[in-house]
This record gives C-alpha cells, sequence and structure tokens, in this order.
C-alpha cells in the first residue's frame, strides 16, 4: 500500500495541529456522517465494511455497535480503549501522541453512530505525553465546534473526557476498563451481562480501541467497499504492525491486512541483523503463541494467524533470532503476566505466579529443576486455559505452552544441564514491583 | 418453568435461577467458595466450574441461568479435573497449618480437599508465597493472610450489607492480600459475620478461637435473646457450657446475619450471677430449700395472702424477658390469686438500635407480652403506688429487676411494705434482697419454649444445656405453682403450655407447637 492513511503523521509535519489537520482534508468525515448520515445507517456502513477490533479480539465492530438495546432510557456511553499495554505494542500510542484528531473524529462519529453523548478516553497512565496532547486536540476540537453542544450545528451534542490510568495491564481488558473508570479497583466482571447493555455506571457501553475507531473516518469518506477490498475479506483494512526484536529497522509499519509476515520481518523491518537465523516469532503481542522459524510463511489477518495456530492480537511483532534462550523469553513474558494478573480468579492468581517459578527454576535453579518441571509447565497452562473471567490467564498459558511445546528440547535441555546453555543473561527481578 | 437435567435427573426450577441454586434444589451440591446466597454474584474462586452440554468451556455455576434443557454435568472428567485443578491452585500457596488453626473440622478447603482432591503438593514449602498471620483487625476478627482464597466474601459483606467497607483487597496476583483500609479498624455492630461467612481459617472470632475444636461441640437450634428482632442462631455447646452463638438463615428474620451484641450475649447466660437453688427467708437469713419446699410455702403464702385480703391484694409482674409459656402460666396463676398483673418491657435508655437488625427493645418477648393483654406500661407504676400505699399484700416478680428499671428508692421503700414478695429469675438482682422465696429459672438455652418477635413471628427454642444446679425450667416450676393454687394440671411440657396457650389467645389460635418449625410462624393478623 503506497499511501499512508492511519500513519499519515509520518507524511505531513504537526498533523496533530488542528489548522494542520483541517487543511489537509481533517474533520470532512465528521461533517458528511453528522449532515449526510442517520446513526443507523453509520452503522450499517461500519457494520458491511467488515471492520474488526484492533485491540486484540478482533471482534467484528459494527456487530458490537448493534448489541446496543434499541430503546433506553439510560445514556449510551463510548469508551475508548487507550490503555495500551500488550508488550511488543506500540501503535496507539502513535495516534494519539502524532495524529488525535485523526482518532477524534473516529471517537465523535462512532459517538453519533451508537447515540453516545459522553465519550470516555482511557489513556495508559503512563502515555503523559499523549495524554497531554490529546487534552490539547479535544479543547482546539471544542473550540472550532467540533465538540461540545451542537457539534457543526447538526444538534448533535459531545463531550469527550480524558481518563489516566494508573498502571496496571489489567485495565485494557474492557469491563477492568470500566470499573477503573468508575473508581474502583480494576477487576474485570463477570459476564453476562455484557458492557453493551450493563456497562460504565450500569449504562449501555461500547469500548473500542484507538486503531479500530481511527479507521471509522475513512470508511466514512471512502466508503466500505473501499475499506473492504484491502486484505481479506473478512478481516480488511489497513493496519498498523509493531515490529521489534531482532530486525534492522524496528519501528510501526502500515500495511494492508494479510501482508505475510515473512515479507514483515525481511523487507519492511529489513530482516535480521548480523545475518544471524531466525530462531523464532511472536506475532500479536507477549500473549500470543509464538511461531518457529519454519511458520512465518502466514498472511498477517486474523483469520489465517487464528488458522496457523496463534492469533493476530495486538499486531505485536516480536522477532527473535538464534542468540535467544527460549526458556528466559517464557521466563520474562510469565513474571510479566505474574506481575499483572490482578488476582481476582484462582487459576490465574495462583497459576500465573506459579508458572514463573518453575520457569525460574529451569533458567536460574542451579540444578534444582528436573525434566518432570517440563511437562508441569505444560499442566500448569492447561489448568489456566478457559477457567478464569477474563482472557489474562488464558494469555499467560497461551505463551507459556507455545514455547514449551515448540522448543521442548530447549527446555530439556535446561533441566538435564542444570543451567541455561546459551550465554549468561542477567535474571529479571524476583521482586514485585509493588511488593 | 424451566426443565434441565443435572447429573442424568431431570429438575424442574423457577426461572432466573442459576444452575448452582438448581442443583442445591435437587440435593446435588456444587462446590463453592465465593458464593454466598446473601452476597452478590463475584464468580472468583472457579470452583463451581460445571460441564454443560453445547457450551464449549466448563461454566461457573453461580453464574449460568438455567435454561429449559440444559444439560449439566456436575461429576463428568471433564468437571472433575477442573475442581482438581482450582483446588490445586487454591493450596500452592496455603501454609497447610491445619494443626494450630481454629478452622480446622468447619474449613471448606479441607472438606473439599478430601471430596475432591486428594493429590500430592507439587510446590515446595519454601517456594510459598508469604504473608502476614494472626493480625487483630477488630475486637472480634483476626486475620491470617496465608490462609486467605481471596473470595471476597468478607469485602463484599462489608460493601453490601454494613456499607462500612473497612476491609479491602490490595496488591495484585499471588500477592494479593485482604487487608484493612488505612486507619481502619473492623468494629461496625456486625463484624462477627465475616468470620462466620469466611470458608476458610482467614477469619476467624478472637472470642472463639482456641477455646474448643469444633467437632467436638454439639450444636442446638434457638433464637437470640438480646434484642426483640429474634435473630435465628445456633449455640454451639459442649458439657453444658455454652462456646459461641451464630447466625441460622431466616429470610423473614435476619437473612444469614447476626449483631455483635447478640453473638457476645451467650456470656450473660453463663455469668457469675446466676441463681443455683430455690431459697425461702428464714429466721435472719435465706436458706437453702428443696423445690417442694419452697413451691410450698410460696403457695401457701400467696394463696392465704389471696384469701385473706381484698380482690387485687397480689400484683404479679412479668417481664418482657419471659418466655410465651412463662407469660401465659403466670396470666393463670393471677387468675387463680385473682391478682393484678403488669408487664413489664423495659430496655437501657438510649440502646444501640438501627434499621438492620438491631432493635431498640432488647426484651426478646415484647410482642408476646402484648398480645397476651399484659402490654400496659403504666400498670407496673400502678402496682408500685399500690405496694406503696400499702395495698399490696404479696408480689410476684418474674424475670424483673424492678430497682435497676425504676426508681430504686421508691421500689424499695414499696417493697418493704409488701409482706410477700416472690421473686422467680435467672439471675440475682437487687430485688431479691427484698423476697421471701426465690425461685431459680433456667434461661432460653437451657429449656424449650418460644418468643414472639417484634413483627409477631413466634420462633422455637430448643434445649441447648442443662440448667445449673437446681435451676428448673419456667414452664415447669410455674405450672407446679399453678397447680398447688388450683388453677389447673401443670403441663408435661414447653409444647403443652403453648399449645394450652395457643387453645385460649386469640392471636395464637392457629398455631402448634410442633408445626412452628424452624423458622417460627407469625401470629394472626402480624
Amino acid at each position: 500500500m503506497a499511501e499512508r492513511l492511519l500513519l499519515r503523521c509520518r507524511d505531513i509535519p504537526d498533523l496533530r495541529r488542528l489548522d494542520v489537520y483541517v487543511a489537509h482534508g481533517g474533520y470532512e468525515a465528521t461533517r458528511k456522517a453528522l449532515t449526510t448520515c442517520s446513526p443507523e445507517q453509520l452503522v450499517g456502513i461500519v457494520k458491511t465494511s467488515n471492520l474488526r477490533g484492533r485491540g486484540g479480539a478482533g471482534f467484528p465492530t459494527g456487530l458490537k455497535w448493534s448489541f446496543l438495546p434499541k430503546q433506553t432510557a439510560k445514556p449510551v456511553y463510548l469508551a475508548v480503549n487507550a490503555d495500551e499495554s500488550e508488550p511488543g505494542t506500540f501503535k496507539d500510542r502513535l495516534i494519539i501522541e502524532q495524529d488525535p484528531h485523526q482518532l477524534l473524529e473516529g471517537i465523535i462519529i462512532s459517538a453519533y453512530a451508537i447515540r453516545c453523548h459522553t465519550a470516555y478516553i482511557y489513556i495508559r497512565g503512563e502515555f503523559a505525553l499523549g495524554a497531554e496532547r490529546f487534552e490539547a486536540a479535544i479543547a482546539e476540537a471544542r473550540q472550532a465546534g467540533f465538540l461540545g453542544k451542537n457539534v457543526l450545528g447538526t444538534g448533535f451534542d459531545l463531550d469527550v473526557w480524558v481518563h489516566r490510568g494508573a498502571g496496571a495491564y489489567i485495565c485494557g481488558e474492557e469491563t477492568g476498563l470500566i470499573e477503573s473508570l468508575e473508581g474502583k479497583r480494576g477487576y474485570p466482571r463477570i459476564k453476562p451481562p455484557f458492557p453493551a447493555t450493563h456497562g460504565l455506571f450500569g449504562c449501555p457501553t461500547i469500548v473500542n480501541n484507538v486503531e479500530t475507531l481511527a479507521c471509522v473516518p475513512h470508511i466514512v469518506l471512502r466508503g466500505a467497499d473501499w475499506f473492504r477490498a484491502i486484505g481479506p475479506e473478512k478481516s480488511p483494512g489497513p493496519k498498523l504492525f509493531c515490529v521489534s526484536g531482532h530486525v534492522v529497522r524496528p519501528g510501526t509499519y502500515e500495511l494492508p491486512m494479510g501482508t505475510p509476515l515473512r515479507e514483515i520481518i525481511y523487507d519492511h523491518a529489513g530482516g535480521i541483523p548480523g545475518d544471524r537465523k531466525l530462531k523464532g516469532v511472536i506475532p500479536g503481542g507477549a500473549s500470543m503463541p509464538v511461531f518457529t522459524a519454519d511458520e512465518i510463511d502466514v498472511p498477517m489477518d486474523m483469520d489465517s494467524v487464528q488458522k496457523a495456530g496463534s492469533f493476530l492480537g495486538s499486531a505485536g511483532i516480536m522477532v527473535m533470532d538464534e542468540t535467544v534462550c527460549m526458556v528466559w523469553t517464557a521466563l520474562v513474558i510469565a513474571r510479566f503476566f505474574h506481575h499483572e494478573s490482578c488476582g481476582q480468579c484462582t487459576p490465574c492468581r495462583e497459576g500465573t505466579g506459579w508458572l514463573e517459578k518453575v520457569l525460574r527454576r529451569l533458567e536460574y535453579g542451579e540444578g534444582t529443576a528436573t525434566a518432570a518441571d517440563v511437562d508441569l509447565l505444560l499442566n500448569i497452562a492447561g489448568n489456566m486455559m478457559g477457567t478464569t473471567i477474563c482472557a489474562l490467564s488464558d494469555a499467560a498459558a497461551m505463551p507459556a505452552r507455545a514455547f514449551v511445546t515448540k522448543y521442548r528440547a530447549e527446555f530439556e535441555e535446561h533441566a538435564a544441564l542444570g543451567r541455561c546453555p546459551f550465554r549468561p543473561i542477567a535474571e529479571p527481578s524476583r521482586r514485585h514491583a509493588h511488593a | 418453568m424451566p426443565t434441565l437435567e443435572i447429573d442424568g435427573g431431570k429438575v424442574d426450577v423457577a426461572d432466573g435461577l442459576t444452575v448452582l441454586q438448581a442443583a442445591e434444589r435437587a440435593g446435588i451440591e456444587i462446590p463453592h467458595y465465593c458464593w454466598h446466597p446473601g452476597l452478590t454474584i463475584a464468580g472468583n474462586c472457579r470452583m463451581c466450574l460445571v460441564e454443560i452440554e453445547k457450551i464449549p468451556k466448563l461454566q461457573i455455576a453461580c453464574n449460568t441461568r438455567v435454561a429449559d434443557g440444559m444439560v449439566v454435568h456436575t461429576t463428568s472428567e471433564k468437571t472433575k479435573a477442573a475442581q482438581r485443578a482450582v483446588l490445586e491452585f487454591l493450596l500452592i500457596n496455603h501454609p497447610i497449618d491445619c494443626p494450630v488453626c481454629d478452622q480446622a473440622g468447619e474449613c471448606k478447603l479441607q472438606e473439599y480437599y478430601m471430596d475432591y482432591d486428594r493429590q500430592r503438593s507439587r510446590v515446595p514449602l519454601p517456594a510459598k508465597v508469604r504473608k502476614k498471620k494472626a493480625i487483630p483487625i477488630g475486637p472480634l476478627v483476626m486475620l491470617d493472610q496465608e490462609r486467605c482464597i481471596l473470595c471476597a466474601r468478607c469485602t463484599r459483606f462489608l460493601d453490601e450489607v454494613t456499607h462500612t467497607s473497612e476491609l479491602a483487597i490490595y496488591e495484585r496476583g499471588d500477592h494479593c492480600e485482604i487487608e484493612l483500609a488505612p486507619g481502619r479498624v473492623l468494629d461496625n455492630p456486625y463484624s462477627g459475620n465475616v468470620v462466620d461467612i469466611c470458608p476458610v481459617g482467614a477469619l476467624t472470632s478472637r472470642d472463639f478461637r482456641f477455646r474448643a475444636r469444633v467437632w467436638y461441640l454439639e450444636r442446638a437450634e434457638s433464637v437470640c435473646g438480646a434484642c426483640a428482632n429474634g435473630c435465628n442462631i445456633e449455640i454451639y455447646h459442649r458439657e453444658d457450657r455454652i462456646f459461641r452463638f451464630q447466625p441460622r438463615q431466616n429470610l423473614a428474620v435476619n437473612q444469614y446475619w447476626m449483631c455483635d451484641n447478640g453473638r457476645l450475649s451467650y456470656r450473660d447466660l453463663q455469668g457469675e450471677g446466676r441463681l443455683m437453688q430455690p431459697v425461702v427467708r428464714g429466721e435472719d437469713e435465706f436458706v437453702g430449700s428443696t423445690w417442694a419446699s419452697a413451691i410450698g410455702q410460696a403457695a401457701g403464702r400467696l394463696a392465704d395472702l389471696a384469701r385473706d385480703g381484698d380482690p387485687g391484694a397480689v400484683g404479679i409482674v412479668v417481664s418482657a424477658q419471659a418466655p410465651n409459656e412463662e407469660v401465659f402460666l403466670l396470666r393463670r396463676l393471677g387468675a387463680a390469686l385473682g391478682a393484678r398483673m403488669a408487664g413489664i418491657s423495659w430496655s437501657p435508655p438510649g440502646a444501640f438500635h438501627d434499621d438492620f437488625l438491631v432493635k431498640a427493645d432488647k426484651n426478646p418477648n415484647t410482642s408476646g407480652l402484648r398480645l397476651q393483654g399484659l402490654g400496659d406500661a403504666g400498670a407496673v407504676d400502678d402496682l408500685i403506688r399500690a405496694a406503696a400505699a400499702g395495698e399490696l399484700r404479696a408480689l410476684v416478680l418474674h424475670r424483673t429487676d424492678l430497682t435497676a428499671w425504676r426508681d430504686a428508692a421508691a421500689v424499695q421503700a414499696a417493697l418493704e411494705r409488701v409482706p410477700c414478695l416472690v421473686v422467680i429469675d435467672t439471675d440475682r438482682r437487687e430485688v431479691a434482697a427484698y423476697a421471701d422465696v426465690v425461685l431459680p429459672l433456667a434461661t432460653y438455652a437451657e429449656c424449650d419454649g418460644t418468643f414472639t418477635n417484634h413483627a409477631g413471628r413466634v420462633q422455637r427454642f430448643h434445649t441447648a444445656v442443662a440448667p445449673p444446679a437446681e435451676a428448673r425450667p419456667g414452664w415447669a416450676v410455674l405450672g407446679e405453682l399453678v397447680a398447688r393454687l388450683g388453677g389447673g394440671e401443670p403441663p408435661a411440657s414447653a409444647a403443652a403450655a403453648f399449645d394450652a396457650l395457643a387453645a385460649e389467645c386469640e392471636a395464637f389460635r392457629d398455631l402448634r407447637y410442633d408445626a412452628l418449625g424452624a423458622e417460627g410462624q407469625p401470629v394472626a393478623g402480624a
């Protein structure tokens, strides 16, 4: 794709400023949506576009919107999920910091479509610059009449509020986000009921990812058919891929959905430095199963990656060359999920810590690990999957299981040697940052 | 009304019930920790995961609504594997200190481990997460964070029932712990309930812990006598000592809860001041007597004074501490003597009460007294005035501390002018000093009987322990006294006394002792 849309900020300096944004056709989509479409028509357009959520689960956006009650006396809320915390993911941050009005347009149009008059953007606490820039964008937009009472003279009212998170990964889970937004501990809620009927403050609520909403203005301007024609029909559109690890040019790439993983690594990101061999790739953020070097001929769209045994997730592509110890990598990931488990459900609260302990024993245990620990990891991971309120338990178990299954010999070698056969690597802290 | 299948059996249940509730009604236990009928659904412990056909993942029975045609398996291999896994997870950081844990014997971790798990630990002891132990968090409650399974029953109780939120969960993952909010103490009037609902040894009672292993204790169904609410309780006892009160479920009265004051009121039932044997006034001091002799003397003097005096020469004061049966028999006594009757329901002024369970009326049977026609508050003062005026020849005080409840000097002056004072009570009080005969009674923990609570619900209490020394149940003592005075045959039991009351008294007419059930019945019109 020659033309960049989501990342126009790369081509247009100062795009984050309203005057620059408007000079490049900004807010035309908003004007078009609010003056020529009914909310129902907009929901229809987004449905037809086959836009699927960019946060990780890939749920069809238009379908999600249509779960809102048709008649309700309660206010409808839009909660923008900007709690981008999945390790290896740095795409939403770019949009918020560099092109906030694109997101704001997506929010305004989507809010209009779902008859919402108050939207919240829940921004990851660490994104201080993003929060500042988005606040500034809101102020500019309000002054220009794109927000507040009677948006563009259409009679539509909308307020957008910035809410900054406090550093918990789990607040990116949509009901954890809602609880946190209500001022409570970020505990995911049991479902049913679902947010579309009982969400924020008990009212109908839609939670959408930043990149998802950023797609909406483009769909409005260019049409659902245009969008659906980019990449595979059932999982289409422009997509941001975050490439990190052992590549020559790490960074965020805007490419058509379905671009092959091999092409992303070797063409766009410039391949592995120093002519070292590829060992493995995590395709969708730390919670997704790893691909071996033989498994990278997969189109990067939701359905294809799932068919290949992993998930597109947040499209955080983490590339590992032959120098990487997979036990150590599994340990670092396990440690993350142990640290981030909210502690509500038994299997996740206890299982994430147990996984970390066993992996640490294999990597740094100086002979205390045994061959049985390899199967123990699989067993713990198996018991953690599909048994909890939210997906964090699966998010911790899936990568552990994939690392053990796909690099089993390496795990067994650790157990047999009683140490890590790779060069010594600093042990990740045993301390909990908050303990 | 959906029909579902649970473990091969068809179950018809009301719409809106959960699978867990439906199974319970079918007599099938689905193990659970966090679910409690009096709290919102948390769904966090994952112990109630069950296999439901046509749903790919196991579902938590506590939050899954029944649907017609649903097929549930609570003992399938998939369900059993999940139960084993959850129990293993719960135990990997548990200290397994059962030998020194007061919850042992009533611990759901122990029970479910034996029922659903029974595997060897795969986590070495030194690898366990350590947390704080034996932290006093309030006057009644001790916290052990290591034993906690984070089911959030306590925090939900404090958020949803008392609305006081003293406790919360802090930290994350397996470092999560229950802890007091900064600057708070768990001292609300219902704090003891968190101990009852804690399924493990994390919250134990500072009053009860280490005093008895629960498997040595027996239980009796009873009703708390600390106020007019009549919270249903169980009395835990052994060798004629009471060790604790715990609330017993009654949705119409106390749901699942009781107040701390009521919970600790068992102490009042076995205090130092209990009357141990009948005594009569001798030449210049009280002398111990046999029951036959003491009742004989009381009956003889009352009969003489009633016969010789004007109608109304004998007065009887009945307090709202008396069970329905005793009130009834005292009315019979009054009829036999042509006596003036007065009821008294006294509570300490300014005593704590709220709009939940605790009532300002600190008597368990004020309604029972009123329904039997002894409700006139002025009648007692009339009697005191009559006594002071020298008009009373004899006075019977039943469970009444008149000197404490009215102006002490005036009462003492009045009592000195009454030739014969019969005191019938459980405990030694001021008025006993003026008595001619003192008859010791059993408390409600020591006999059978009924109280009528503030809302007119008649509730049974059962004998838990034996009365101390020679004290006897009130229905037996009064029955005999009435019989001696020709007022009718003595009842053979509390049940007989109650049924005789029901036969005579309009409000109780539809009630039968044996049909009152565990949760009581309302009087007519209540």
